[in-house]
């Protein structure tokens, strides 16, 4: 056999081969769980399946159900179009007996933000990445809400603007939608709002994210400062260039709201797989996917082994 | 070509939406509905009330509401006999709901706002508006930072999509005289009969006046204003120093000038926390061509930090950031806090 450690991999189908699928497609080539082997789009020109063809991947102009139709099936499909297109899929998947990690804002499945509840739905036939600014904040807002409390919390992302593709332009209610929801569900605030921005500068800017967590007057603002920096080390374990740029910022009390407040700043410096650096937006997606893709590996490797 | 058969051009007032960054967002029901009352009277056409920052503007981000804004625009829908109330909402920040939930409570004009160069956000949102039968108007904000060109291709982004009106936004007060004139000629050109074209002033430069009418000349047929110049910065072209110089003008506003400067002294003026003057901080945001509601967050992130304010704002100006991003102000100062 030429490639014996194939075998004990679980393969996997990327739906969508734009920025996000080829920069995935990168990271899946390095995991030790999960082959690559599939890369769908629908336009035969597209750049992203040439690039995955040239990497050895079987790719294809035919869509989803081109896939389906193949005598063999993924173990696992990382949906990378859009919310409407995998709104449309998700049912096929399910249908095939396909796991799907969904990297849109689709939300079909439940939430996932690997250091909030990495393992909570590992066996769910479909399980959702949120958004890029989600899975770049919500493990802030989970690291103050493990300590106190936090009734409100807010999140501001800002991206470059080369780094927001279509999807997320046509789609920016979906975003902020989905990502308030989730600094809920998996954040742990009681109340969640989310605000993105795109800034245009060149050259192109690092993510920034701020966070800000409402919390009790008698916190115990060390606790919470020691959970924020050692979430934060533990996104980076996957994330490099995930980090504070200043100290959390406590405000307690903050103004007359009888509560005080936290701020995190943070950047996220992509790794430059496929995407510049400056797209740490979408680095931390699909970092993050990788990360859920590969406990689902280990998984189905178990249970086969069984 | 005018903007009706009975208007030059139309004119907003924005005091109740860009005088909400000078008041911190604590505008109350009376205040609205005494200034709203006024200014229909004086014979605003279209007045502005929302969050400084648009629909679902209430944030730490941006500062809380004192009063729910779907409450301030009911009483302002209440006063107005002829003024249509407009709300501004900017995608990413509010979203579609926001905008039906304003259209429920008699919001007849709404104005989505998007960076200059990012007008396909905004997408989604005119045509929603259009739906539901919204007059709408398109902000393309902080125009200094792009050239007419690039203007021009963005206004007919937001045009193709449902707007009836792109204005260019000078929100650093930043523009000086002839930027206003080749941005507002060259998206005219662009978009012809598909659109009418507006502009939205700053005084940070002391230019707001002059720009707004080279504006008109360039073909403008929508200017905002806001009554004593109560907005951010600044703050904004003066609607009663515009009455009277369209007046002398020739170019007919439907302002009655007198009744104008008497809303601003007794009934505008009275609400304002201070006069919006030309400070140093306002000066050094038209300088630096930061957005103007950078300035009381500015402002207090100075006072919190112990470090100076116009460093802070240079510093927003060396990063190129845009409006919505208040959150860096507090980055920055703490940084460099840190760093002394």
């Amino acid at each position: 056999m030429d490639h014996p450690s194939t075998t004990s991999k679980a393969t996997a189908a990327i739906v969508g081969p734009g920025n996000i699928g080829t920069d995935l497609m990168y990271k899946l080539l390095r995991s030790p769980h999960i082959e690559p082997r599939w890369m769908i789009g629908v336009d035969p020109d597209s750049e992203g399946l040439k690039r995955a063809a040239s990497e050895g991947l079987e790719a294809s102009a035919e869509g989803v159900d081109w896939l389906l139709g193949q005598p063999e099936l993924p173990d696992i499909v990382f949906e990378a179009t859009s919310a409407y297109v995998h709104v449309r899929n998700a049912p096929k998947y399910r249908e095939a007996g396909i796991r799907a990690v969904d990297l849109t804002p689709a939300a079909r499945g439940p939430f996932v933000v690997p250091p909030a509840n990495l393992l909570e739905h590992i066996d769910e036939m479909n399980v959702n990445m949120v958004t890029c600014g989600g899975q770049a904040t919500i493990p802030m807002v989970y690291a103050v809400s493990r300590v106190v409390p936090v009734d409100y919390a807010e999140i501001v992302a800002t991206v470059s603007s080369a780094s927001a593709g279509p999807g997320t332009r046509q789609n920016i209610d979906e975003f902020t939608r989905t990502t308030s929801k989730a600094v809920e569900v998996i954040g742990g605030a009681t109340k969640g709002k989310a605000i993105i921005i795109l800034n245009p500068a060149e050259p192109p800017l690092m993510m920034r994210d701020t966070i800000y967590c409402s919390i009790p007057l008698d916190a115990d603002t060390d606790a919470i400062d020691a959970s924020i920096r050692s979430v934060a080390a533990e996104v980076a374990t996957y994330v490099p260039g995930y980090h504070l740029v200043a100290d959390p910022q406590f405000d307690v009390p903050f103004g007359n709201t009888g509560r005080g407040r936290v701020a995190v700043f943070l950047e996220v410096e992509g790794a430059g797989d496929f995407l510049p650096p400056y797209a740490g937006n979408l680095d931390i997606m699909t970092a993050a996917a990788t990360k859920v893709g590969n406990e689902i590996a280990q998984r189905i490797a178990t249970k086969e082994a069984v | 070509m005018p903007y009706s058969d009975t208007l030059d051009v139309r004119v907003t007032d924005t005091c109740l939406r860009d005088g909400s960054h000078a008041k911190h967002h604590q505008f109350t029901e009376d205040e609205v509905r005494s200034i709203v009352r006024a200014l229909d009277d004086a014979g605003m056409p279209v007045i502005e009330v929302t969050h400084g920052d648009g629909l679902g503007g209430s944030s730490y981000n941006y500062g809380f509401s004192l009063v729910d804004e779907q409450v301030l625009m009911k009483a302002a829908v209440d006063e107005a006999h002829n003024a249509k109330i407009a709300a501004l909402m900017l995608p990413g920040l509010g979203v579609k709901d926001d905008i039906s939930a304003a259209h429920d409570v008699g919001v007849s004009v709404i104005r989505i706002a998007t960076h200059c160069t990012e007008a396909d956000i905004s997408e989604q949102h005119f045509k929603m508006a259009r739906e539901l039968g919204l007059e709408t108007v398109g902000f393309l904000m902080m125009a200094h930072t792009v050239g007419p060109e690039v203007l021009a291709t963005q206004a007919r982004i937001m045009a193709d999509a449902g707007c009836q009106c792109v204005y260019v936004v000078d929100s650093a007060g930043a523009m000086i005289l002839d930027d206003v004139t080749d941005r507002v000629s060259a998206v005219v050109a662009e978009l012809g009969d598909d659109a009418q074209v507006g502009f939205h002033g700053h005084e940070n430069l002391s230019l707001s006046l002059a720009n707004t009418i080279l504006a008109i000349r360039a073909g403008a047929v929508q200017v905002d204003g806001s009554t004593r110049r109560f907005g951010a910065g600044s703050g904004n072209t003066s609607c009663e120093a515009l009455a009277a110089v369209t007046e002398r003008l020739g170019i007919c506003t439907g302002l009655d000038v007198l009744k104008m400067v008497d809303v601003a002294e007794d009934v505008v003026r009275p609400v304002m926390e201070s006069e919006c003057v030309l400070d140093r901080l306002a000066i050094t945001m038209g300088y630096a061509g930061v957005y103007s509601s950078f300035l009381k967050h500015a402002f207090r992130a100075a006072e919190r930090y112990d470090v100076s304010g116009a460093e802070i704002l240079m510093e927003c100006g060396r990063r190129h950031l845009v409006g919505g991003q208040e959150d860096q102000i507090i980055q920055i100062a703490a940084t460099l806090a840190q760093g002394s």
